[in-house]
């Protein structure tokens, strides 16, 4: 079903944690559809990823598509970040199955997301970022159930 | 890896060896056609007889009450539809539950679109029949109820000899999809009331491609297949002979060992949600604890999807399944596990065991130690626990 990249990003994914005060965060996904991933970013002042973590609640392909795209853009400037595309994260990771293909989507809302976090702290605009869509948040109030 | 646990029996099972032994002649020496008259088309045919009879045992029919068929979803699609055509004079209401197989529930979306009308009744938590809303929904329209034996993915066994009675009182059929009970528990179409019963081989050691539907003699149902006098003119096409015997087989086997393989299966299910139950945070089992099959296991993992759960198992050589969307390949999770009322987010995360009979104690404590690592390793990755653990560190301040 999945390719052998996706399988190793999947078993060995890169870059899953967390970044303390972070530039950026970026949630998008929703609990509900079984997608849930968190990108976030730490930029320097020159405006270059230095670093890059992620968590992901989701299926294999999910996984494998948030580890990808942290190896992406890692390094990249902002605006190189943000032409990152899910063809190209699908791309690295030698291509998704057809009902897949919205995981990676996740991957790319996820980086902008993130991205356009930095720029509201920051008080910047970034050239064609517009505000995030998704928005995982409905719902969150709900009791929690005893286990 | 190679599969070494297979627990994942309710999907499929082995065919076994003693089945594959008397299926084998029935390809390569006894071919004839059981409609033949020559001697090894005779032999077919009493092939087929002793086969019907080894079944209808089981269940406590006449022979003739059997009607081979291509499998429990072909069961399903006779049943509903051929009575729903029969009985159009009398009325187009059905009764069927929320949690039924697709083969079920897709052919009462069907129905609906010839002009019935189906009642699909709620369940509780876990996965049972209100038998006074079954009573209430019955109206003269009624014309049969449609509720499964037991369910494919909780594992849930309904009161089907209560069901059995209310139709039985108010004259409506009753129809059971038994896919996952037959040879699982025992059956006595007589003492349960039941009118018609959907039934598979390949659920019990049995070959693929092959089920019965049971028709209770005086029951008008309808032919499915047009065409030669097969299965009394009901459902046309020259026997799966070498299926059908190996059914026979499967049937007669499963019956026998029944005591003493659900006994051994009760205690390794029991043994396995105890542990899993006491070692695993954040886990609930679903389904009934008690009114449950006896090989079926079935667990929500919070925070953790269903689908990397299963790959996870996989690299470890142990087959599951799970109600996650992803597996489905759809975005909705489990009808059966929202029918139960777990929220999206908790139904994504099941992973459904079904035990068969070579599983071992020192499987599942393999099982359940992997089972550990891996629902931790995903925790790990999951924003999910991220959150509910800042949650509750909050909470502690």
């Amino acid at each position: 079903m999945y390719s052998e990249k996706v399988m190793d990003h999947f078993q060995n994914p890169r870059n899953v944690g967390e970044i303390e005060n972070a530039s950026g965060v970026g949630t998008v996904g929703n609990a509900k559809c079984g997608d849930i991933m968190r990108i976030y970013l730490d930029i320097d002042e020159n405006q270059i990823i230095r670093d890059c973590k992620f968590k992901t609640f989701g299926c294999g392909a999910a996984v494998a598509t948030s580890s990808m795209a942290t190896e992406l853009v890692k390094g990249k400037n902002i605006q190189e970040a943000l032409q990152i595309t899910n063809k190209a994260v699908m791309e690295a990771l030698d291509g998704l199955p057809p009902v897949k293909v919205h995981c990676s989507l996740l991957a790319e809302e996820a980086i902008h997301a993130a991205l356009w976090d930095y720029a509201e702290k920051n008080g910047i605009k970034i050239e064609g970022l517009s505000k995030p869509k998704s928005d995982i948040h409905e719902g969150e109030e709900e009791e929690e159930e005893e286990y | 890896m190679k599969t070494r646990i297979y627990l994942d029996n309710a999907a499929t099972t082995k065919t076994s060896k003693e089945v594959v032994d008397a299926m084998l002649p029935y390809f390569t020496e006894d071919y004839g056609n059981p409609s033949s008259i020559y001697e090894i088309g005779q032999r077919s045919k009493e092939a087929i007889t002793k086969a019907r009879e080894q079944i209808a045992q089981v269940i406590g029919a006449k022979t003739e009450e059997i009607y081979f068929t291509a499998g429990g979803s072909e069961s399903d699609n006779w049943a509903l539809k051929a009575a729903f055509e029969a009985y159009s004079g009398k009325g187009n209401h059905i009764i069927t539950t929320k949690i039924e197989h697709h083969a079920i529930l897709h052919t009462c979306e069907y129905l609906e679109k010839q002009g019935a009308r189906i009642t699909y009744l709620d369940v509780d938590e876990n996965g049972l029949i209100d038998l006074e809303e079954l009573q209430k929904a019955i109206c003269p329209e009624t014309i049969l109820i449609s509720v499964m034996f037991a369910n494919n993915e909780i594992g849930t066994i309904e009161p089907v000899k209560e069901i059995g009675m209310i139709a039985k009182e108010h004259g409506v059929l009753f129809h059971t999809d038994a896919v996952q009970a037959f040879g699982q528990v025992p059956i006595d179409v007589e003492e349960m009331n039941i009118d018609m019963l959907s039934s598979s081989a390949h659920k019990i050691n049995g070959p693929k491609g092959i089920g019965f539907l049971y028709i209770r003699k005086g029951v008008k149902i309808r032919s499915f297949v047009h065409g030669g006098a097969q299965e009394r003119k009901r459902r046309a096409g020259t026997e799966n002979v070498p299926g059908i015997v190996g059914y026979g087989v499967a049937a007669k086997r499963a019956a026998e060992s029944m005591e003493e393989r659900t006994k051994k299966e009760r205690e390794l299910r029991d043994y396995l949600i105890e542990r899993v139950l006491k070692e695993v945070p954040y886990v609930k089992l679903n389904g009934d604890p008690v009114k449950r099959l006896p090989n079926n296991m079935n667990f929500s993992f919070r925070f953790v999807e269903g689908e990397s759960l299963l790959i996870m198992l996989d690299m470890k050589g142990i087959a599951g399944s799970s109600g996650s969307a992803c597996t489905s390949g759809s975005l909705d999770p489990s009808h059966v596990l929202l029918a139960i009322g777990l929220p999206h987010e908790i139904a994504h995360g099941s992973l459904r065991l079904t035990l068969g009979e070579d599983i071992t104690k020192e499987d599942l404590d393999y099982t359940l130690e992997q089972i550990k690592e891996i629902v931790g390793r995903l925790r790990e990755l999951s924003p999910l626990y991220e959150d509910f653990v800042r949650k509750q560190e909050k909470q502690k301040q």
